[in-house]
């Protein structure tokens, strides 16, 4: 099925797939997905996809990526090998649950979906929502704003795999969760997929997801992720993108807080040729604790957008976010980082920060903090810099006998490291600093053992 | 070791050296004192090959080769160590990976092949017990955190573990107590040989009780105007710097 788009307007040709389409969606989910399905398609003839006029996609030209010609999988794509076999995400000492997404459908010789003793679900959305629909009436839907954005509404309209876990009250998830999330194709592709995360009470889980493209074709994800954090409930969230640069990536996080909880995220961007990131926060209950991070390092023409929005809507919350990103050649980017403080949400704490190091004239940030303050007993601050390396430090490691690059690759790391160590999961957090520094060598960034050569 | 001929050093536009002459042989101790302004700092920082300023004349050889050829590494690696008035402080960057970067580059340039870990940390180790520096620092960022003694003894320490051929210590006694300062100079007498040599930048008369100098130069408004022996300083100190400003504003 082919979005062909040389003269009728891309809107327009997404509509005709969803529409042409609507068949085979609607008998691969099930009903409650479905409810929304109608919906969505509907705020998405609305909207559209958002153009540079929409404030908050100003400092990001979508129409870049979805005006080309991209194939679309409404049925999982065969493969006649072991995709294990071939690409193996390894992290020596990191044991962990390991799912597979290939091209946005979760992909396993097994059952899709994993029903632990201790009441943990773990495997494809599409499954999880035919098996629990309790479960996907209560949470589906309930905190991802299709309203909002045009890229949610047509998640939402095409939605029809993804992953879903699920941790029940009073459970810890002791082995982090990694999903390989790989798009691979011999054709362009746009990819969607829809991912739903349940944390209960006074649960802890881990996950980590790691985008990667395994051909050189040209990709365009666009992805909706959905968290529910009960009370009480500890969860970390690290995303390493990793894609090669004629892949693109739209990837919206909606996260839901209740009382007490925890919720920290970290998106570490090493590669990938246009990344826009949406991570919004809900904190709808007294005590919440949320902390976002990320770390861009992008060179060539790379474009790698985060958009944050924390909306502290209980008092006693405190918020933490922290973006620093290096960019070099003719890179771009931006960061948008909105935080408001809702009248009653007395003795909130929020704070945030964005720091940028730019090695060429021609690399360029937009950065933009925004605090809206309605309450009046709070600690709020934001910051952003914009700069280069510091020359006295320089001149410091110089006067040591280093020399001028390996002076500048020591302070990158230096400069980047304060994200990366905030990975609570030591063999991971080794393993992104490992990644990391190669990245800043210039060397290719993947995993050991892959073995596709993508750039 | 260093010849310095006509030295004259600007920055901004503005004349800071006017003509610096002096030399320095292996195994002497050369001390600079002289009032605020009067260009040591600057001195010791065209040395280390700072781009901050500009050599509007003059040169500098140093084991015979000129000077101001030479990248702020190189010269590092031919032997040279700046000891900061103010060490920066380098988040991120930890000590124990600085030293092990600098020490392979150095090594390097002497045609000695890089040490294994077991022989860094061994000489880690000795170095912090030379220095008397608290061993956790080493474990933290290049000066983050530290006080201002702990950072110029960490300056100290880096001395110990390169082992330059000159040092140039540029005010290492300001801002420390007197423990401090005995430790500070312990550690450089400990290092002193006959095929090294050091020049110490200082406000005070009191680290050269320490640290015994063979010459005492006065700066002053970007010229030596007096060379002597270690006595220079006891008079400078009797008498105050006025006593310079006198006798040399009259001029």
């Amino acid at each position: 099925m082919y979005i062909e788009s040389d003269k009728v307007p891309v809107n327009e040709v997404l509509l005709n797939l969803i529409k042409n389409n609507t068949e085979v969606l609607k008998t691969s989910s099930s009903e409650c997905v479905n409810l929304l399905r109608d919906k969505a398609q509907q705020s998405f003839t609305e909207q559209g996809i958002p153009t540079l006029k929409n404030e908050n996609y100003k400092y990001t030209d979508l129409s870049l990526v979805f005006s080309k010609k991209y194939n679309f999988h409404f049925v999982p794509k065969k493969i006649d090998f072991n995709i294990r076999d071939m690409f193996r995400c390894d992290i020596p000492e990191l044991d962990t649950h390991l799912i597979i997404l290939l091209n946005g459908w979760y992909y396993t010789d097994n059952d899709p979906l994993t029903e632990y003793e201790n009441g943990i679900l773990m495997g494809s959305f599409a499954r999880a929502a035919e098996k629990y629909p309790r479960i996907f009436e209560k949470y589906y839907g309930q905190c991802a704003r299709y309203q909002d954005d045009g890229t949610v509404a047509l998640n939402t309209a095409l939605v029809q795999d993804g992953i879903f876990i699920y941790v029940p009250d009073g459970v810890v998830l002791e082995r982090p969760v990694q999903v390989v999330n790989i798009v691979m194709d011999n054709e362009d592709c746009l990819v969607n997929h829809r991912n739903l995360i349940i944390a209960g009470k006074n649960s802890r889980l881990n996950v980590v997801i790691c985008d990667h493209s395994l051909s050189s074709n040209q990709f365009l994800t666009n992805s909706v992720t959905e968290i529910f954090a009960d009370e009480n409930s500890v969860f970390d969230y690290t995303k390493v993108q990793n894609e090669h640069n004629g892949a693109a990536q739209i990837s919206s996080t909606f996260i839901n807080q209740k009382k007490n909880s925890n919720v920290s995220t970290n998106t570490i961007s090493l590669h990938g040729g246009f990344i826009r990131n949406n991570i919004y926060a809900l904190l709808s209950e007294p005590g919440c604790e949320n902390n976002m991070y990320g770390l861009y390092l992008s060179d060539k023409f790379q474009h790698i957008d985060n958009n944050t929005f924390i909306d502290h809507a209980s008092h006693d919350c405190t918020s933490n976010q922290k973006f620093k990103g290096v960019l070099d050649d003719m890179a771009t980017g931006a960061f948008n980082g909105r935080i408001v403080v809702r009248k009653d949400a007395q003795h909130s704490k929020a704070y945030q920060a964005n720091n940028n190091i730019l090695l060429t004239d021609d690399a360029k940030i937009n950065t933009k903090p925004q605090l809206e303050i309605y309450a009046d007993d709070v600690k709020c601050s934001h910051g952003a810099t914009v700069g280069q390396l510091d020359e006295n430090s320089m001149f410091y490691l110089q006067s040591r006998g280093i020399g001028k690059k390996e002076a500048r690759l020591m302070l990158m790391t230096a400069f980047a490291n304060e994200i990366i160590k905030q990975i609570n999961v030591e063999p991971l957090r080794e393993r992104i600093d490992e990644l990391v520094d190669k990245r800043l060598h210039g060397e290719l960034s993947r995993c050991n053992s892959c073995a596709m050569h993508c750039n | 070791m260093l010849s310095i001929k006509n030295l004259s050093v600007s920055i901004k536009g503005k004349q800071i050296l006017k003509g610096i002459n002096f030399d320095v042989r292996p195994g002497e101790v050369h001390a600079i004192m002289g009032p605020n302004g009067s260009g040591k700092s600057t001195l010791a920082s065209v040395l280390a090959g700072s781009a901050a300023f500009e050599v509007t004349e003059g040169q500098v050889l140093y084991m015979g080769q000129n000077l101001f050829d030479m990248r702020p590494e190189d010269r590092a690696r031919a032997g040279i160590f700046l000891g900061f008035q103010y060490p920066i402080e380098i988040p991120g960057v930890s000590m124990a990976n600085f030293m092990k970067t600098a020490l392979k580059e150095v090594r390097n340039y002497r045609g000695l092949g890089a040490l294994s870990s077991s022989d860094f940390m061994k000489l880690m180790r000795e170095k912090i017990s030379l220095v008397e520096i608290d061993s956790k620092l080493i474990n933290r960022s290049v000066n983050e955190g530290f006080s201002g003694g702990e950072k110029k003894k960490n300056e100290i320490f880096q001395m110990a573990m390169l082992e330059p051929k000159l040092s140039i210590l540029d005010e290492t006694d300001s801002g420390l107590d007197i423990d401090a300062l005995r430790i500070v100079a312990n550690g450089v007498t400990k290092l002193k040989r006959p095929d090294n040599s050091f020049i110490v930048i200082t406000h005070y008369q009191r680290l050269l009780n320490y640290i015994v100098p063979d010459y005492v130069h006065i700066l002053y408004d970007g010229r030596i105007v007096k060379s002597a022996g270690k006595e220079l300083a006891y008079e400078l100190e009797e008498k105050g710097y006025d006593w310079i400003k006198n006798s040399n504003d009259d001029l």
